[in-house]
């Protein structure tokens, strides 16, 4: 068994994956990555009945977490938004006695329709990605974790398939840097996205 | 020692020699049937009922019954016998390991302070003190048969003053054998032949009584298992009613033989039993004997009512019996307080066992035998115990309707009746349906009462600690000693159709607040419960048959939350369709027959099947999102 400097937890939820092509691509490029666990929420909990201790137990096992998800109203698939009620619980994950997450990097791999002319001030979605997942920033920070930029394919329902290849690629690269300790975090700016920089 | 037949004073006349005994038990059965279901209606409770349909029977109203109200009283007599049997079933050994401090401390201290005081009220009217002291021992003892009747029918025995009353009644019940001991020693004159007999082979005599009760314990605890399981078994449900009343029987003669009362041995038989899987089914069997026997003695009770001589001296009589009811009652009251019972159950208390007893007509009687009082000492008091039982129903009324809701209002915060055993959920049927039920209810800590007829079948579950009891649950009588009064919900899952329909209409019927959810076989099945007014059913295969085609879909490759999804949809389709086809069956009821009904059922759900398949949900698929956005880049380029 070959050591990493990060072991990393892929947290993916798509309801329809069926329908999905961006989600499905981006999954297959490091679902069968070593070093990477990949937990496909839907398939594991189709009646949402979260098994919250053995998720505490994932959680504890990794060093990265990464929620990985199409971006629906702004927000992440139901199943996300679940899991972080039932599994990220007071005096475990946060509150006075909650540091069990302290310290672990989290991030944003998602896939959106609209592109970045949308996502700012005077565009179609009024609102920069960052800004519109504070609440998931806010959430990492609050359990001690290192919020990372978000990374996000966009034009997700237009996008040609060379492109699709290529951000493919480029998640792979990121979470390699993520385990192998190579992305410099410190060198991070404030706002953007990942993928420019990974 | 105990044979009533010799002992009941007020002999009356004579009874044909002729009438046969088919016309007595119709003039007694009719009596009760005519008088009870009246009485209870009054709010009188059946014991009053019983009571005055005695008098009213009796020689001195309608005559239909005379002397042989004592030959009657003979077997009547044996309706306390049962009581204490059934009684002691409903006590497990640790409960009344529990109560070991109200029966010792509290119905010693009752017996005590009720013989002084009424023997020192004897003497100071004039009695020797030989007199009064066996006036205040055969007056100390309250009626166990009229209390515990009365208490139960008010659904009473579980609370404070209830086990309390119990208590006392039981030490009472234990403190007859020394008394009749005692009697001989008060005669003023040499201790005749009766007197010798009791106590002269003294060590003899305890061997053989502690023979007996190590018997009784061991065959309970060792031997009855394996004979009612093997009784069980040839599934003949009278071979249990025998076997029941053979267990009691058998017990009271041998307790009497070597005398000790009856009564306390089935006690003791009802407590070993008590643990036993057939606990529920023995109840269940005895009790409609017991009601009867212990009506017929309620019946005789009434009956002997030597209205003559009430007639004769009407102040003196009722002199005695209110001031018998009144001396009891304030010591009682007070041993109440000292003891700490509660006050609205403290009056309980006091009213229910301020009554002269059973027992009394015995001791009386023994007490003429062996020359410690004369006839027309006991005459008048004899009279009195009868007419102060017959008070005590009208005492717990009082108590209802007057003192209970003053109390009430007085300290609103007052104890929870003491609910032992009783569980919310009782399941009829404990096989592959009912195992899983009732596991998962374990599981959440909901307690269940389970009833199944497979003897095999109840010995594992008890080895894995589950409390499972033998019997058929569409007796009226097993559901009640299940606790179907005070049960939330009855789950029937019954693997035979007619049985499980049996048990709904019985439940739905006789406990009308009961909720029952069912099992059913099939649709059909779940049309007959439906008719049988069960408050919800579950097809017994659809739920699983659904998840296992989740599987099988994951399998073909779909992902599990759309399979899941799929699953939920067809059984919100399968509940739709089954409402359709209730509907379409009570339309055309008149015109097909079944044959061609169950093909156009068949029909009907097919069609049903293929409309619903056109219309799935959309799955998040965002093919005309896609579309809708390409064609407004290309039409921007
Ligand atoms: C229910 C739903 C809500 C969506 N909401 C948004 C949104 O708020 N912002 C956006 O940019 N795209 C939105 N989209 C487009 C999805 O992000 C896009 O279909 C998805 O990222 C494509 O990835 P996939 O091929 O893996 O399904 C939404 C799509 C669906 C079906």
């Amino acid at each position: 068994m070959p050591e990493f400097d990060r072991k990393i937890l892929v947290l993916f939820a798509h309801p329809g994956l069926e329908n999905s092509r961006c989600n499905q691509a981006l999954k297959e490029a490091v679902c069968e990555m070593s070093g990477v666990t990949f937990h496909d929420l839907y398939a594991v909990y189709p009646d949402f009945a979260i098994n919250v201790k053995a998720e505490q137990t994932l959680l504890t096992d990794h060093d990265a977490v990464i929620f990985q998800f199409p971006f629906y109203w702004y927000s992440t698939p139901a199943i996300l938004k679940e899991w972080q009620d039932l599994v990220l619980e007071h005096g475990w994950a946060y509150g006075q006695e909650g540091n069990q997450l302290q310290g672990k990097l989290f991030g944003v791999v998602t896939t959106s329709g609209g592109g970045p002319e949308a996502y700012q001030r005077g565009g179609y979605n009024h609102y920069t990605m960052n800004e519109l997942l504070h609440p998931l920033e806010r959430t990492a920070i609050l359990c001690g974790m290192r919020w990372l930029l978000p990374f996000a394919v966009q034009h997700a329902l237009t996008i040609e398939d060379h492109e699709l290849v290529e951000a493919a690629k480029h998640y792979r690269r990121y979470l390699e840097a993520i385990r192998d300790d190579t992305l410099d975090l410190n060198a991070l700016p404030e706002s953007g996205l990942i993928n420019t920089f990974a | 020692m105990l044979d009533l037949t010799s002992v009941l004073p007020l002999a009356i006349a004579n009874a044909d020699p002729d009438d046969g005994f088919l016309l007595h038990a119709t003039v007694y059965l009719a009596a009760a049937v005519l008088a009870v279901p009246f009485a209870k209606r009054l709010g009188l409770g059946s014991v009053l009922g019983y009571i005055i349909a005695g008098v009213v029977i009796g020689p001195y109203v309608l005559g239909l019954v005379g002397a042989e109200g004592q030959s009657v009283m003979h077997a009547a007599e044996f309706g306390v016998v049962m009581m204490l049997f059934v009684v002691g079933l409903e006590l497990r050994p640790a409960m009344l390991w529990r109560l070991r401090g109200p029966i010792l401390g509290l119905g010693g201290a009752q017996v005590i302070c009720t013989v002084l005081i009424i023997a020192g009220i004897t003497m100071a009217l004039g009695m020797s003190w030989q007199g009064g002291l066996a006036i205040g021992m055969c007056l100390s003892l309250s009626s166990t048969a009229i209390v515990l009747q009365s208490l139960n029918e008010k659904g009473l025995t579980r609370s404070r003053g209830g086990q309390a009353s119990f208590s006392v009644l039981l030490f009472q019940d234990i403190a007859v054998i020394p008394m009749l001991a005692i009697m001989p020693f008060l005669a003023m004159v040499p201790e005749d032949d009766a007197a010798k007999a009791l106590h002269t082979p003294h060590w003899q005599k305890a061997v053989l009584i502690i023979g007996v009760v190590a018997g009784i314990v061991l065959a309970g605890r060792y031997l009855t298992r394996p004979i009612f399981r093997y009784i069980a078994a040839t599934q003949i449900r009278e071979m249990f009613t025998a076997i029941a009343l053979l267990l009691v029987i058998g017990v009271a003669l041998l307790t009497q033989s070597v005398g000790l009362s009856p009564a306390l041995g089935t006690f003791l038989a009802g407590v070993v039993l008590a643990e036993s899987e057939f606990r529920h089914e023995l109840e269940g069997n005895i009790e409609p004997f017991k009601g009867l026997l212990l009506g017929v003695f309620f019946i005789a009770v009434g009956a002997t009512i030597d209205f003559p001589f009430l007639l004769k001296h009407p102040l003196g009589i009722a002199g005695i019996v209110i001031g018998l009811v009144v001396i009891k009652f304030v010591i009682l009251f007070i041993l109440g307080k000292v003891f700490h019972i509660g006050r609205d159950q403290n009056w309980l208390f006091s009213f229910a066992l301020a009554q002269g007893g059973e027992f009394a007509f015995v001791l009386f009687s023994f007490a003429g035998t062996v020359d410690v009082l004369p006839i027309e000492v006991t005459t008048p008091l004899t009279l009195a115990v009868a007419l102060s039982m017959m008070m005590t129903p009208l005492l717990l009324i009082i108590h209802e309707r007057i003192v209970a809701p003053l109390m009430q209002n007085a300290d609103a915060e007052r104890h929870a009746d003491d609910i032992d055993e009783e569980n919310p959920i009782i399941i009829a049927g404990f096989g592959s349906f009912g195992n899983i039920i009732g596991r998962f209810l374990q599981a959440n800590n909901i307690g269940t009462t389970v009833l199944d007829t497979d003897p095999e079948h109840i010995e594992t579950l008890r080895k894995i600690g589950l409390k499972v009891y033998y019997g058929d649950a569409s007796r009226i009588d097993l559901l009640h000693a299940a606790g179907a009064d005070k049960a939330r919900m009855l789950i029937v899952a019954v693997d035979e159709k007619e049985k499980a329909n049996q048990i709904v209409s019985v439940a739905k019927k006789h406990f009308p607040n009961l909720i029952v959810y069912a099992r059913a076989l099939d649709y059909e099945h779940g049309a007959n419960l439906f008719e049988y007014r069960a408050d919800k059913w579950r097809h017994q295969n659809v739920g699983s048959a659904l998840e296992l085609g989740v599987d099988v879909l994951s399998y073909l490759g779909w992902s599990p939350f759309r399979a899941w999804r799929a699953s939920r949809r067809f059984s919100r389709h399968e509940d739709e369709t089954f409402k359709k086809l209730l509907k379409f069956r009570e339309d055309d009821k008149a015109f097909f027959d079944k044959a061609r009904q169950s093909r156009e059922e068949i029909e009907k759900i097919f069609m049903a099947d293929a409309e619903f398949k056109e219309n799935p949900d959309h799955a998040w698929d965002n093919t005309s999102l896609k579309e809708e956005v390409s064609s407004q880049q290309e039409e921007q380029a």
